[in-house]
């Protein structure tokens, strides 16, 4: 059709239309590299804004170890104080349950250990010192399943700060996605939205957004809380796999026998220290006792 | 079917100006009017179109009837309008809801008194019902640029926009800024208004926003698909409202966002479990 076309058109018309796209390709070669470069440059700046220069080098801004260190820090919590007093490590590589009578301010701390919350007095030391160096998983999360999201999507968005607010997940972050999926055990459910899954498989799905998130430091609020013993089980593992790889976990528990069996290291906390150590030196009945009568006391 | 359906489009260049205004607003409403949804946030949409009148109204006051004044000046409140509630819900132990309701009733009433006073009632149905049928190249040219400016912003940010909407916090633990986006969204939520505003008067600018974006919502689960929906849905209102107006001579903002609701409609009753299809489709298995 075009041939026919351009062969009724005079030969004269034909060479000028040649001669006008032949030019028109010179120009957007000449151009389009610095448009191209002015388009990089846009879009690095607005993601310097937007991510903060934040893990832009990848590797290099990621430390090998991760501590936490309190210093008498002290939060307040409406009018009374939440914590009092708190100082003592999280050491990098190790793995701490966090245990203590209702309201002995176990969620407080950990909020305090993210930065989520600032302290009233004293100080809190974090290595490396910038709080999203630390993964945070809260007791409740703020996430509306209603959202349609497919909850391999969902995970991909764990690799969120290698590819930065403005790209897109690439296939490399889809195959992590579902390894991820893989080893939480819901490589099923790779491809239903968030909100067909049940409550332990939620949890499932948050912890393997974690995996992605690939942080050296992670904070848990009650992780195995109302969800099925296999799940539990099946993220403890997960936890145990963490720990071998050296990150720093703190957990904050329950189930005291799951601390004992599990977690090396032991923070009782009843609005202040009442022991921190090593689980079986730390986890006696009398420390436990202690605790219920302090917070009696207050 | 030529004579009804198309000859009104080639027949009359005010038919033609005016589709082409609903289908670039359709191009917004689609995806703006889904977020909106997804954010739960459509009685913040709702109030927004109304904290578009006193700007409008003072635009109207200051220069008469120009569109374009009318406009900017009606995204102007509105944008304060969305800050001053904001600002409330921060300071005072009200929620959200209070507050943009009181901001709502507040401005409808400011604007329509600054109309009033200054302009007849004629006036003043002009800026809640609009004036689809007088769009010309310039309110068209506007609506454009408008519908560009917010697609574009779509574009960039859509990722994170998306994930402020449903995970927050986890935003907040990954990505440096996000006290920008909520900003951002109901900047363009304001415009992608004041464009509608532009064909269809404040009243009637939430429809094309939140109907098809509703109906798609009831059959797409992903939401690319839902998004891509109710942009051909909202076009689809368009086309058969201003068609509906010619034939059955009725006034043609309401009825483009009365073809809207019949479209929401049906894709009420052609979903969830109580729908006729699912109906016919349990019948079909059982045996």
């Amino acid at each position: 059709m075009s041939e026919r076309h351009s062969r009724q058109l005079p030969e004269s018309v034909g060479a000028a239309l040649r001669g006008v796209s032949s030019a028109g390709a010179a120009l957007w070669t000449s151009v389009e590299p610095r448009i191209r470069q002015w388009g990089a440059k846009a879009r690095t700046r607005l993601r310097h804004y937007l991510d903060e220069g934040y893990a832009l080098d990848g590797e290099a801004a990621r430390p090998a170890a991760a501590s936490i260190t309190f210093e008498g820090a002290t939060a307040i919590f409406g009018d009374a104080p939440a914590l009092r007093d708190i100082s003592g490590t999280f050491a990098a590589g190790s793995m701490s349950a966090v245990v203590g009578p209702n309201g002995a301010g176990k969620s407080t701390l950990l909020k305090l250990a993210a930065g989520l919350l600032q302290p009233r007095a004293g100080m809190i030391r974090r290595e490396p010192a910038d709080p999203r160096a630390i993964a945070f998983l809260p007791q409740r999360s703020e996430i509306d399943t209603a959202f349609p999201i497919t909850a391999l999507d969902f995970v991909a968005l764990g690799a969120w700060r290698r590819y930065g607010s403005l790209a897109t997940p690439n296939d490399d972050t889809r195959d992590s996605a579902r390894q991820a999926l893989a080893v939480v055990g819901l490589s099923d459910a790779a491809m239903r939205p968030i909100g067909e899954l049940s409550i332990g498989n939620l949890q499932r799905l948050l912890f393997a957004r974690l995996l992605l998130l690939d942080t050296r430091c992670l904070l848990l609020d009650e992780p195995f809380a109302a969800i099925d013993q296999a799940t539990a089980d099946d993220l403890l593992a997960v936890l145990r796999r963490w720990h071998g790889e050296g990150r720093t976990i703190v957990a904050v528990l329950h189930d005291l026998d799951q601390a004992r069996e599990a977690f090396p290291e032991c923070l009782v906390l009843a609005r202040r220290v009442m022991a921190w150590g090593p689980t079986r030196c730390v986890l006696t009945e009398q420390t436990l006792r202690d605790a219920r009568q302090a917070m009696q006391g207050n | 079917m030529y004579q009804t359906l198309i000859a009104p489009f080639d027949n009359f260049s005010f038919m033609r100006m005016a589709l082409v205004g609903v289908l670039a607003l359709a191009l917004i409403n689609g995806p703006i009017g889904l977020m909106l949804l997804m954010r739960r946030m459509t009685l913040v949409g709702n109030v927004l179109s109304h904290a578009v009148v006193p700007g409008a109204a003072l635009g109207f006051v200051m220069v008469g009837p120009s569109m374009a004044v009318m406009g900017l000046t009606g995204f102007l409140s509105g944008v304060v309008v969305a800050i001053l509630a904001g600002v409330a819900t921060q300071l005072t132990p009200l929620r959200q809801d209070v507050n943009f309701v009181a901001f709502y009733l507040l401005s409808l009433t400011a604007g329509s008194l600054l109309v009033l006073a200054f302009g007849s009632n004629v006036d003043l149905m002009r800026v809640f019902f609009g004036t689809v049928l007088a769009i010309d190249l310039g309110v068209l040219a506007m609506i454009a640029a408008i519908a560009t400016v917010v697609l574009v912003g779509l574009a960039v940010f859509y990722r994170p926009l998306l994930v402020d909407g449903f995970d927050p916090r986890f935003l907040g633990s990954v990505a440096g800024r996000t006290d920008v986006y909520a900003g951002m969204f109901m900047a363009m939520v304001v415009a992608t208004l004041v464009a509608n505003f532009l064909a269809l008067g404040t009243l009637l600018a939430v429809g094309p926003l939140l109907l098809p974006a509703a109906a798609a919502r009831c059959w797409a689960t992903r939401l690319g698909a839902a998004m891509a929906l109710s942009v051909l849905l909202g076009a689809l209102g368009g086309y058969g409202g201003l068609l509906m107006s010619l034939h059955a001579n009725m006034p043609s903002g309401p009825s483009i966002v009365l073809a809207d609701g019949i479209i929401f409609v049906i894709a009420l009753a052609a979903s969830g479990r109580w729908s006729v299809m699912s109906r016919f489709k349990a019948r079909g298995i059982s045996p």
